[in-house]
């Protein structure tokens, strides 16, 4: 139903960074990615890795040096920040100190001019749908942190954006705060139908609020994928890195062989990346020596050292409250679960 | 979904561009509102050319009537402007001699007066309302400038402190340097006061310019004061009666200043709280003068027939705090009586003092000051 | 579901919004800057000119000359001395002042928060008179053997200056987010501490801009150093009026001023340094706490602001105005309103050629078109300079334009006046005598005012977060928009404070004014200049309620000022 080149379209967009020192270096150096209308994309990687320069650039805050951005197949180049249409919503908020909470969320809609009474009809539908109904006269200094980017995000959402950007728009808050806004905001994105870029570090959050995901680092796009193959199909020792994977092993060596038992690797020559959750103790299997344990809201997790693996976590229910976790030095055997085992390089 | 890119959305809105307009039109309004506001309206029937511009000093006034039966006589505007007092007022005059300020000049003194016609700032005019007295101060034999009135820069005393105090008071300058006024005499800096400059003259013109030196060093060996303004001196300083908190009885002032200070009711001068040392006088000169390269000389001469003429030296006395030169002309009845003046004040030629003024002044700051 | 929106000839049509927007930044830079040009920088520039040119070539032989004299390094190491001393205290007294009138609320605030202003444009001639009397070996300080020293001085410097580093600094302090420091005082940190490595770098921007400000009125300051200095005080200030208006050594002038330049543009750069430095976006937001004195709550750094702050109104502040206002009511017949009800009249046997009142009007007339004018001009100066432009070269314009319009304040008053007059009959040749017009009188004020304009506005703009323009932006604000309804809003709010300012100083300017004065057409401080200068109780009666009026006055102007954010703040809440 979409046109190909309908939606947001990146391509082989460079944008350049200036040191105060003068020099230049490319934050996003050759970038091509395309994101369909109602799609939400999160951008993951490590802070620095150009993932911002690039949300901006999108929006029209930084100039691209080559490449194109395009939307429905026209291109951006020379359109001014106001007139893409877009929505921004930045780490902190950024609301305007002088204004109250509606007149915050109205900004937009004013700029549209919006009749005024259909203005008070939508603010009202915003925040009620980030969970603030009632807080329109509220001055914005005398709102919480979480408040401040539910105010945030439905100010950025008021005016229908047909592209919205989120920089980094949890990281700011709490993490139990920041888990339930995530899924607000993922909620929020589809009822409304928003099409969204998504730039966040937190791999948690991407998975939580993504359609696809796409994982950067120095600038080059390492991955682009739902979040699903994503997790079991790192394309990169780097991406499973960043995904928090742990230790990796060749599915045909001794070990690995060891470790998957008879349902085996899907190829002899792949490589098996293992991480939290992949390992579990079982009577017989590979040797390991328990370097630490914790209890971790409602499992114990325990470091182990896996002979030719290297330190995994190895993750449990609780069970008995009155059973001790094993002690530093314990020799323990381990077996992976073949589902909880990505295979890195593309198989599958 | 509406796009908020919408053709029918994207309207103009007011940018820097109409800020700026109304940025340049604030500031045309603001030109036009300062004219507008405050320039006199020309005077019925007069002319561009029937403006005639006053160089003044500062200290310039006379009645409102006597401008008004001015402009009326003479179908002139007469517009005034002070940039300056004393010598910063000759200074203007010589920067700005190649685009003259204005017509016509009133408060030159004598100890700028030779600097003014030797910078060629003046234009020669002898004045037919000029009369023996105004002659009398003539600077030189072209006319190039008119004397209009006189003051005289006398130390002033504070009779009733020497009264209490038992102390005869002083009369002469050497007395200023006995023993028993040590400590009681505020002069000005004649660096930074025209009285200041008068009383330097006086001494030079007493002592000569072997003795002026000694002069003040003795004054300043017996305690002498030097404030720089005369504001200063003669109400901080000045134990006099419209003081308050000052510790010296004696203090440069004018001949003019103790009428100002008899209460009211009191007729005879025995009992006025302060009084001038004759003895100790300086005369200043103020004269008028037309302007080289005068853009109406003739409504300049006019001015200058004008500020001798019976009325405004008659104005004088009450306006500008000095005497009018012409001694025809009847004095306030206080002043005849509190304000006599000095019969032989100390005087100088205008050409000498302006050969060494500047050296006086630098020789008197090395003295007195160090 | 989508359409398309921009049409094909878009980017060019928007390049081209892009130029047209380019340009408008550049006419707003040149608007102000030819306002300098023409009544400022081109008048210097001439009468400094005349005195290092001779026979039409230059002659540079009088720094040779000036210089070797122990005199000017002498007059040199005073200014310096005196400005930088008076500076220092201005911002360790006002420092307190600032917190007590600005982020603090008690009863009486804003009664006080205008009572300080007052010193700030009282005719020096007045005060100088009101300092001696206070100072003099028979007035109530006389025990202080100030008189006629360099302590005196400054403690006139820091009268005049006070407000400045009051209202500059707490203007900012007021929208300053107090979280950080409470942050602080959570980690450990002690009161002061949390102060000193918190809340005082924040303020650093301010306090700098004050600085800079009380830098320059304390190295140009004039009347106050002839009268309170005493014979043989000499300041790089005061010589060039000697040497212009009484010895016309124009040669000795230029250099002087030239040293002036020096001096000023080197205290320039180090605070512009100390501001760029430590500059950042604040989250502006207005915090008002109540004083703590007792109680629980007692906070021993309240209690030492409030009693600085006390210390410095009652004592250095009130202690010479209370003088003018008593002595004001001393008629020759005993106390009473007769110098008041003497307001109407062009006075007795003395030289007014109008009323008191009249002249107050001619004054308030000047003040308001002064006003307008360094309002504009300034804001535009402000707005300009708070831009961070992606170029360096960009960037560095910026920050010289910023530099360039404080240099008023550092150049002498009458270098400026002769200026006028020299340059000022066909300005760049054009056949248009300004030197009488009456124009110049409040352009003259103006370029004064321009800079507290400046740096009062500049800040508070400066402190907005960039992503605040982008989040508005992205939402559909052109850059206009931008402009009217993020930067002006925030920025409205020191606007108040920037026109009270300016009208204050137009109202009470001395130094310019009276080289362009006309004798028909006096202002309240020449009425006042001339009245004081005339013998008799009844003239300086006159003159001291005179003062009081101006006083009144300007406190009245303040109080409407700080009336005029409060209804701005309202927008904020």
């Amino acid at each position: 139903m979409t046109a190909p080149g309908a939606g947001l379209r990146v391509e082989d967009v460079v944008v350049l960074y200036r040191d105060d020192d003068g020099t230049t270096k490319a934050a996003v150096d050759g970038l091509t990615l395309a994101v369909a209308p109602g799609e939400v994309v999160a951008l993951l990687g490590p802070s620095g890795s150009g993932k911002s320069s690039l949300l901006r650039a999108v929006a029209g805050l930084e100039p691209v040096a080559r490449g194109r951005v395009t939307w429905d197949g026209t291109d951006l180049a020379g359109v001014p920040v106001h007139r893409r249409g877009m929505g921004l919503m930045f780490q902190d908020g950024q609301l305007f100190p002088h204004r109250d909470v509606a007149r915050n969320v109205a900004f937009g809609l004013q700029m549209q001019r919006v009749p005024r009474a259909e203005r008070a009809r939508r603010v009202a539908e915003l925040l009620d749908l980030v969970g603030l109904a009632g807080f329109g006269d509220r001055d914005v200094a005398s709102l919480s942190g979480g408040e401040r980017q539910r105010v945030a995000l439905a100010r950025s959402l008021a005016p229908r954006p047909r592209l919205l950007l989120l920089d980094e728009p949890l990281s700011a808050l709490d993490r139990a705060l920041r888990e339930r806004l995530a899924d607000d905001v993922r909620a929020a994105l589809t009822a409304t139908g928003t099409t969204a870029l998504f730039v966040t570090h937190d791999h948690d959050e991407a998975f939580a609020v993504a359609d696809r995901i796409a994982v950067m680092d120095a600038g080059h796009l390492l991955q682009v994928d739902p979040p699903a193959v994503l997790w079991h199909r790192p394309s990169s020792r780097r991406v499973a890195e960043f995904l928090g994977y742990e230790a990796f092993v060749a599915a045909g060596s001794p070990v690995g062989r060891a470790l998957t038992g008879e349902a085996g690797a899907p190829a002899p020559d792949a490589l098996l990346a293992v991480g939290p959750g992949s390992l579990h103790r079982v009577p017989d299997g590979v040797a390991a020596t328990v370097r630490g344990a914790g209890f971790r809201r409602g499992v114990v997790e325990l470091v182990v050292d896996v002979e030719g693996v290297g330190r995994v976590t190895v993750v449990e229910p609780s069970g008995d409250p009155a059973a001790a976790l094993p002690a530093v030095g314990t020799q323990v055997t381990v077996r992976a679960d073949p589902h909880r085992v990505a295979v890195v390089g593309g198989y599958g | 979904m509406a796009s908020p890119l919408a053709p029918g959305t994207r309207r103009r809105r007011p940018t820097t561009a109409t800020a700026l307009t109304t940025t340049v039109a604030a500031l045309a309004l603001t030109a036009c509102s300062a004219v507008g506001d405050s320039e006199p309206p020309a005077a019925e029937g007069a002319t561009s050319s029937g403006t005639v511009v006053l160089v003044t000093h500062d200290s310039f006034a006379l009645s409102e009537e006597l401008v008004a039966a001015f402009e009326e006589d003479t179908g002139l505007t007469l517009e005034q402007r002070a940039p300056g007092d004393g010598g910063a007022l000759v200074n203007q005059l010589v920067l700005t001699k190649d685009a003259p300020l204005g017509d016509v000049v009133y408060g030159i003194d004598n100890a700028f007066a030779s600097r003014a016609i030797a910078e060629g700032v003046l234009e020669p005019y002898e004045s037919p309302a000029a009369g023996e007295d105004a002659q009398r101060y003539a600077v030189d034999d072209e006319g190039h400038l008119t004397a209009v009135d006189v003051g005289d820069v006398c130390v002033n005393v504070d009779r009733t402190w020497f009264a209490e105090a038992g102390i005869a008071e002083p009369e002469t300058l050497e007395d200023l340097t006995k023993p028993e006024y040590e400590d009681l005499l505020v002069v000005t800096n004649p660096a930074t006061s025209s009285p200041g400059l008068a009383f330097l003259m006086a001494t030079v013109a007493a002592f000569g310019e072997d003795g002026w030196v000694d002069y003040w060093t003795a004054l300043r060996d017996n305690g002498v004061k030097v404030a720089s303004g005369w504001s200063d001196a003669y109400y901080v300083d000045f134990t006099g009666p419209s003081s308050e908190g000052g510790d010296r009885p004696l203090v440069l002032s004018y001949a003019s200043s103790p009428p100002y200070e008899v209460p009211e009711g009191v007729t005879d001068p025995a009992e006025a709280p302060t009084r001038a040392l004759l003895d100790t006088c300086f005369r200043q000169v103020e004269y008028a003068g037309v302007l080289a390269g005068a853009e109406n000389p003739e409504g300049a001469r006019q001015v200058v027939d004008w500020l001798l003429s019976p009325e405004v030296q008659a104005d004088i006395p009450e306006q500008m705090y000095v005497y009018p030169v012409d001694s025809s002309v009847e004095l306030p009845e206080s002043w005849a009586t509190f304000a006599p003046q000095p019969e032989e004040p100390f005087t100088l030629d205008p050409e000498v003092i302006t050969e060494n003024r500047d050296a006086w002044i630098r020789t008197w700051t090395d003295t007195v000051v160090g | 579901m989508t359409t398309l929106t921009a049409p094909a000839s878009a980017p060019l049509a928007y390049r081209r919004s892009a130029v047209r927007r380019g340009v408008l930044w550049a006419l707003a830079a040149a608007v102000p800057l030819a306002f300098l040009t023409v009544f400022f920088a081109y008048p210097v520039a001439a009468i400094v000119g005349r005195g290092l040119v001779a026979d039409g070539a230059l002659d540079l032989s009088g720094f040779a000359d000036v210089l070797s004299r122990p005199r000017t390094w002498r007059i040199v190491g005073t200014t310096l001395a005196q400005a930088t001393v008076g500076t220092v205290l201005a911002v360790v007294l006002g420092v307190p002042g600032a917190y007590v009138l600005h982020r603090c609320t008690f009863p009486g605030r804003t009664a006080v928060r205008a009572f300080v202003v007052v010193p700030f444009v009282l005719p020096t001639v007045v005060v100088g008179v009101a300092f001696r009397s206070v100072l003099a070996p028979h007035g109530p300080l006389g025990f202080l053997d100030w008189d006629g020293t360099f302590a005196g001085v400054v403690a006139a410097l820091v009268f005049f200056n006070y407000a400045v580093v009051v209202r500059t600094v707490g203007a900012f302090w007021a929208t300053l987010d107090p979280r950080a420091e409470q942050a602080a005082r959570t980690l450990g940190a002690p009161p002061w501490r949390a102060f000193v490595s918190v809340t005082l770098p924040a303020l650093t921007p301010a306090i700098a801009s004050a600085a800079a400000i009380v830098f320059l009125f304390c190295s140009t300051a004039f009347g106050v150093v002839l009268v309170l200095g005493g014979t043989g005080y000499g300041t790089v200030e005061t010589e060039i009026w000697v040497q212009t208006t009484q010895f016309l050594d124009l040669r000795a002038a230029a250099v002087l001023s030239v040293l002036q330049l020096l001096v000023v543009g080197a205290a320039l750069a180090v605070a512009g340094r100390a501001r760029t430095s430590r500059e950042r976006a604040l989250e502006l937001r207005v915090t008002q706490m109540r004083l703590a004195l007792r109680g629980p709550e007692r906070r021993a750094g309240d209690v030492a602001a409030v009693a600085v702050t006390g210390l410095v109104v009652v004592g250095l502040l009130a202690l010479p105005l209370l003088t003018v206002l008593v002595r004001s009511f001393r008629t020759p017949s005993g106390w009473g309103l007769g110098n008041y009800a003497a307001l109407g009249t062009t006075g007795g046997p003395n030289a007014l050629s109008v009323t008191v009142w009249e002249a107050a009007a001619t004054s308030l007339r000047v003040a308001l078109d002064a006003t307008v004018l360094a309002v504009v001009v300034g804001g535009l100066v402000a707005l300009v300079v708070s831009r961070r432009p992606r170029s360096r070269p960009a960037r560095r314009a910026v920050r010289l334009l910023d530099g360039v319009f404080m240099l008023p304040l550092g150049v002498s008053a009458v270098t400026v006046g002769f200026g006028f007059l020299v340059a000022l009959d066909r300005p760049f040749g054009i056949d248009l005598d300004l030197r009488g017009s009456l124009v110049l009188v409040p352009i003259a004020q103006a370029v004064v005012a321009v800079p507290l304009v400046v740096r009062t506005v500049l800040p508070v703009l400066r402190a907005i977060d960039t992503r605040l323009h982008e989040a508005a932006a992205v939402l559909g604000a052109s850059p206009g928009a931008v402009l009217r309804l993020v930067d002006w809003p925030v920025a409205a709010r020191s606007l108040g404070l920037a026109v009270g300012l300016a009208f204050a100083v137009s109202l009470g300017e001395f130094g310019a004014t009276s080289f362009l004065a006309r004798p028909d057409r006096p202002t309240l401080p020449v009425v006042i200049f001339r009245l004081i200068g005339r013998p008799g109780a009844e003239n300086l009666g006159m003159a001291l309620a005179a003062s009081v009026l101006l006083a009144a006055l300007t406190a009245a102007v303040m109080l409407v000022a700080e009336r005029l954010r409060a209804g701005s703040a309202g927008d904020l809440a």
